[in-house]
């Protein structure tokens, strides 16, 4: 509980505001409740399944790859609010990039979360997802769908305890 | 209970004053702590329980006046620390109300014990073809033990399907324990997902009838309610001392002497020896044959410690104040609305364990948004992913109560949970 005294008003209130809160954004919640490009791309030349084991976070991405650029991307899955919204807005970001500037952005991202980095400033919606970073248990879960990314773009590792498999 | 349970438990048995938990919580110091600036609000008893001062202090006093190696010393100081252990192990003998202490085996927990078993026991004695009857809702260590097993000796597992009420199929259980060459059963007494209290006895009588031995999973229930191994009539029983307010480190598996005489060696060194050569060595007697090397000494006197601590308030009103909680807890949630509780709903019969969903949140996010609150509970699927796929879910928020939760945490968790719905819009 919180007690704050606003002049002479007292408010005691549990929680933060959606205005200040600093994980769950309006952002996040919109892409978590309605997310976009939530569907396998057809025809796909990649799909990469990536999933937490230990918390059961899926996120499986479909690619279509044509002349160097990510033509069409899209994801299905569940899990928390967190890894599916970071999915979304990410299909938002890369589709439409070559596979060199969406890896390259995918790097960005987890250096963001994941090392302190400042965030660059063409990462859109993503942006919002820096307050993952007060956050540590769930920056497993906001980095999923990006070493989904990077595991089919550049046949990169995810982490230790993420298991991803890539299908051409 | 049988007739030689010591006289403090047998008075505390008759009626149930209830519990002094603000007396009870000021023997816990971690339980002042505050949480992003909230009272730490702890739900998490089931996967570690919090530990009294006379627990931190009799590990404390062990290092501080009667340390030394165990078993071997000709010295006053090795004697000393031979006595604290093995009376820590006619101390937890008695909270078990074994007949007697040769049939405790000190281990680093309740996995490692029934380990010893799936591979001392069945991997060992059994013969392919063997049976095992385990059920749908166990924990993951009272499982891939005999998964392992299983595929050295080539025996069979069959489980025991869970209803929808969350409790165990006991037409089924009858079916597979009768059928067939079933040797072994191995069961938990309270599911840590569901709080459901297995019919032990029962099955312990179904398993016998049909020469089978029965292997009991009491992590979850030694901690929190009375159990007497002849009672149960169980052959083995396995429990932890760090979720009995005992330290992290130390564990038990209590087994029938006879078993453990029939039973070759676990692990293999000091201690579980007596006579070695270069080619061959003979074995200590039981229990030492099972404990190979140097103890914990220090957490098997922090566990005896917890015994007295637990004893002392009665295990029986430590029941009642959970189910008083869990009570509270399943109607609170019920009012709240949206929120699906997993379990039988029947609290008085089982346990402290409840498992959630609010709506479609996923407990992950729940765990977080309540964790701001300075409320801790546990979010995946708590070690037992086939239930979880039987409960045809992900996973679950759990909140696990202890003799140190009071009504008012209860309702704390009630505020948080609102909270996640308010975030969420459910």
């Amino acid at each position: 509980m919180v007690l704050s005294a606003l002049g002479t008003m007292l408010t005691v209130t549990v929680g933060f505001s959606s205005v200040d809160d600093d994980l769950y954004r309006e952002i996040i919640l919109d892409h978590y409740r309605n997310p976009r490009r939530k569907r396998a791309v057809e025809p796909a030349d990649m799909t990469v399944e990536a999933a937490n084991p230990l918390c059961g976070d899926e996120v499986t991405l479909t690619l279509r790859v044509k002349d160097g650029t990510v033509e069409d991307v899209g994801f299905t899955g569940r899990g928390c609010s967190i890894s599916q919204a970071s999915a979304s807005m990410m299909c938002e970001e890369v589709a439409g990039r070559s596979r060199e500037q969406a890896a390259a952005l995918g790097h960005r991202f987890k250096d963001m979360l994941t090392a302190g980095a400042e965030p660059s400033d063409d990462l859109g919606d993503l942006e919002a997802l820096q307050g993952v970073r007060q956050y540590p248990v769930r920056i497993k879960c906001a980095v999923l769908p990006w070493n989904a990314l990077l595991r089919g773009l550049e046949g990169t590792a995810g982490d230790d305890d993420q298991e991803t498999h890539v299908h051409e | 209970m049988s007739a030689t349970v010591d006289a403090a438990r047998t008075a505390q048995s008759h009626g149930t004053p209830p519990l002094d938990v603000a007396r009870i919580r000021g023997d816990f110091p971690i339980l002042s702590r505050t949480v992003a600036g909230r009272p730490l609000v702890y739900l998490d008893s089931a996967a570690t329980s919090q530990k009294p001062l006379a627990v931190l202090d009799a590990v404390d006093h062990y290092y501080r006046t009667s340390n030394a190696n165990v078993h071997r010393g000709v010295h006053t100081l090795g004697n000393e620390a031979t006595d604290a252990f093995e009376q820590a192990r006619e101390r937890v003998a008695r909270f078990v109300d074994a007949p007697d202490a040769s049939g405790v085996v000190f281990l680093r927990n309740t996995t490692e014990a029934l380990n010893l078993v799936a591979s001392s026991y069945a991997r060992e004695l059994l013969l392919p073809g063997d049976r095992v009857v385990l059920s749908e809702m166990e924990h993951h260590s009272n499982l891939v033990p005999w998964q392992l097993a299983a595929e050295r000796r080539d025996l069979e597992l069959a489980f025991i399907p869970v209803l929808d009420d969350g409790t165990l199929d006991m037409d089924r259980a009858r079916e597979l324990i009768a059928a067939g060459p079933t040797r072994l059963v191995s069961l938990a007494h309270q599911s840590n997902v569901l709080g459901t209290v297995n019919p032990i006895r029962e099955i312990a009588r179904m398993a016998h009838d049909n020469g089978a031995l029965l292997c009991v999973d009491a992590a979850q229930s030694v901690p929190h309610m009375p159990v007497s191994v002849r009672d149960l009539d169980c052959d083995f029983l396995a429990f932890s001392g760090h979720k009995m307010c005992g330290p992290m480190g130390i564990g038990v598996l209590w087994a029938r002497p006879e078993l453990l005489e029939r039973m070759p060696p676990f692990l293999g060194g000091g201690s579980m020896i007596l006579r070695v050569e270069l080619q061959r060595s003979s074995w200590n007697t039981v229990p030492h044959k099972f404990e190979a090397g140097t103890p914990d000494v220090a957490s098997a006197a922090g566990l005896a410690a917890a015994c007295d601590y637990l004893d002392a308030i009665g295990l029986d009103r430590i029941h009642a104040h959970e189910v008083s909680l869990a009570e509270h807890m399943v109607s609170m949630l019920d009012e709240l609305g949206g929120i699906t509780v997993y379990g039988p709903r029947d609290r008085a019969a089982h346990g402290g364990a409840v498992s959630f969903n609010v709506a479609d949140v996923h407990p992950h996010d729940v765990g977080t948004i309540v964790d701001r609150e300075g409320v801790a509970v546990r979010a995946g699927h708590h070690c037992c992913q086939p239930l979880m796929h039987r409960l045809d879910v992900a996973a679950t928020a759990r909140a696990s109560v202890y003799l140190y939760t009071t009504h008012e945490e209860v309702d704390a968790l009630g505020a948080a949970l609102a909270e996640v719905k308010r975030v969420f819009g459910v």
